[in-house]
């Protein structure tokens, strides 16, 4: 009785997972512009990720997490991610819609308060990648853009690693 | 009754809380030891023994090659580089199991299976066969070992479990193999053994001549070989000999340790001393003597802990000791010894080496690298 709504739940939120969203442009896979790598906060002073991971997977969906630190006096926001390993990449939350737990693109992206962190975890806010192609295997170094809005794109190397929670475990071939 | 159940109740009730206030503060001075991660060698060796230990060997699945050893070493080494220092491993789902490292260090070693996957020449090979041996696979062999260390279990168990997560898409479990050593007593000091002898009293202490390779290839200056070895005690026909037989076994007292020549446990034994009769006090099938390595330089470094499984039904104990030897040259310093302890030592009567493993360890790693790393990158 106790673990039942738990199941449950997690299966609701692997089932309903990205498909339960129509609006996958909102935050989809742009590549950083040369007028968001002129901006005025350079990356070096502005926004860092700190122990950036990806979970391991054969192909198709999987995310990736980190804690993003903003260093500045003012709020930053990160509104797309890139990776060669992904075509389609969105920024996600995790939110209780009507009792049910729902992944779906983060309207205006993830906001990193001045001074301050945001962490991406799974179960949270992620970096959802959709169309993998290539597998990613433990240990591997995948690489990332995030575009800042107003601030230098932030490049980091994200770690493959085996990780059996988290409700980006989708199967393949889902639509979206 | 009920007039002293009060009364009890409270002095029982003020014993308890004071016990856990005890503990508590125990708990917490064990708990937040830090032992450096890098360094010229790898924690673990040198490290004043923790309490608590667990060996896990890996044998590596039929396609974990270079490339793969290149990606499972970092992710280990990053676990190990953060849980020792108290911090959560990547992706730790249990963050809180890893604040208190309790002296956590995690130690790794390359058995002749992992150069053979790499294409490279091993340093190390099996241990020569020893007639007093009685090795089961189940104890023995291994391509690459994880030594775990730590002042409290529950920190053993958690490293324990993120390494052996991290590494299984790439190697199998070959064994585990737990040991402890007394919590209590002085840092450093010679431990107990289950037959109640002080157990490695005399190790080198020069570890740069005695332990840390210094020559050969360059990738392994810096690191130092393990051989491991599973005893069986058979505790129950020890019970049978008397105190006089048990000194007379090893050539030391049970209660100081000293040798039966001298008082004290760092006396140097004399081997020529006779008794009235004309025979040796320290017999010439004496532990001791068999054991003795002349010169200080070539003497192993033991790092034992003791095990102590399940109790069989009919009340026999599974106990023995994780013997942990550290040396630069296993064929110089630990192979004679072995052999003469195998030729004739009187405790071959009570003890069986059941498990058998032999591993380098490699030096340690910079900040920025990774164990193997000069061997493998």
């Amino acid at each position: 009785m106790y673990v039942r709504p738990a199941l449950l739940l997690a299966a609701v939120v692997a089932l309903s997972g990205c498909g339960s969203s129509p609006e996958t442009t909102a935050a989809t896979g742009a590549k950083p512009t040369a007028e968001a790598s002129a901006a005025v906060v350079p990356a070096a002073q502005g926004l860092t990720i700190s122990d950036p991971w990806v979970k391991t997977v054969k192909k198709g969906m999987t995310a990736a997490f980190g804690t993003l630190v903003n260093d500045t006096g003012a709020d930053l926001t990160v509104t797309a991610g890139a990776s060669p390993l992904s075509p389609v990449i969105e920024l996600h939350e995790v939110v209780d819609s009507g009792g049910k737990m729902v992944m779906r693109p983060k309207e205006g992206g993830f906001v990193v308060p001045a001074g301050g962190k945001h962490e991406l975890r799974p179960g949270g806010d992620h970096i959802m990648l959709m169309g993998v192609s290539e597998e990613v295997k433990p240990g591997a170094r995948i690489s990332f853009t995030l575009t800042v809005k107003g601030g230098a794109p932030l490049e980091f190397t994200a770690i493959g690693k085996d990780f059996a929670g988290g409700e980006e475990d989708y199967q393949p071939g889902m639509e979206h | 009754m009920r007039g002293i159940s009060r009364r009890g109740l409270f002095v029982a009730g003020a014993a308890s809380a004071a016990a856990t206030a005890v503990g508590g503060s125990a708990q917490a001075s064990a708990g937040s030891g830090v032992e450096a991660f890098h360094g010229a060698h790898q924690a673990g060796v040198a490290t004043v023994p923790q309490a608590h230990a667990v060996f896990v060997a890996f044998d590596l699945l039929p396609d974990t090659g270079t490339e793969a050893l290149t990606r499972l070493l970092p992710l280990l080494t990053d676990d190990a580089r953060r849980l020792t220092q108290g911090r959560p491993a990547l992706a730790d789902t249990e963050p809180e199991l890893a604040a208190g490292p309790a002296r956590l260090t995690v130690t790794f070693g390359f058995g002749p299976g992992l150069f053979a996957a790499a294409k490279k020449d091993s340093p190390v090979r099996p241990l020569p066969a020893f007639e007093t041996d009685k090795l089961d696979k189940r104890w023995s062999g291994g391509d690459l070992l994880v030594q775990i260390c730590a002042d409290d279990s529950l920190t053993v168990a958690h490293a324990l479990r993120m390494i052996v997560k991290d590494a299984r898409s790439f190697a199998g479990v070959r064994w585990t193999q737990r040991g402890f050593r007394s919590a209590a007593g002085a840092p450093g000091a010679t431990q107990r053994n289950l037959m109640g002898q002080l157990d490695g009293t005399v190790n080198p202490t020069d570890l740069d001549r005695a332990v840390w390779i210094d020559d050969g290839p360059a990738w392994l200056r810096g690191g130092t070989t393990l051989v491991l070895r599973r005893i069986r005690m058979n505790l129950e026909t020890w019970d049978a000999a008397d105190r006089v037989a048990r000194e007379f076994t090893i050539g030391r007292r049970l209660d100081t340790g000293a040798p039966l020549t001298g008082r004290a446990e760092r006396d140097e034994p004399d081997f020529d001393r006779l008794n009235r009769l004309g025979f040796p006090v320290i017999s010439e099938y004496a532990h001791i003597r068999r054991a003795r390595t002349a010169d200080p330089g070539s003497r192993i470094l033991r790092r034992p802990y003791n095990y102590d499984e399940g109790v069989s039904a009919d009340g026999k104990s599974d106990s023995g000791l994780l013997f942990a030897s550290y040396q630069a040259d296993v064929e110089r310093q630990f192979v004679p010894v072995q052999r003469r302890l195998a030729e004739g030592d009187l405790l071959n009567e009570w003890v069986t080496t059941i498990g058998s493993a032999v591993f380098a360890i490699p030096p340690g790693c910079t900040a920025e690298g990774w164990i193997g790393d000069g061997l493998l990158a």
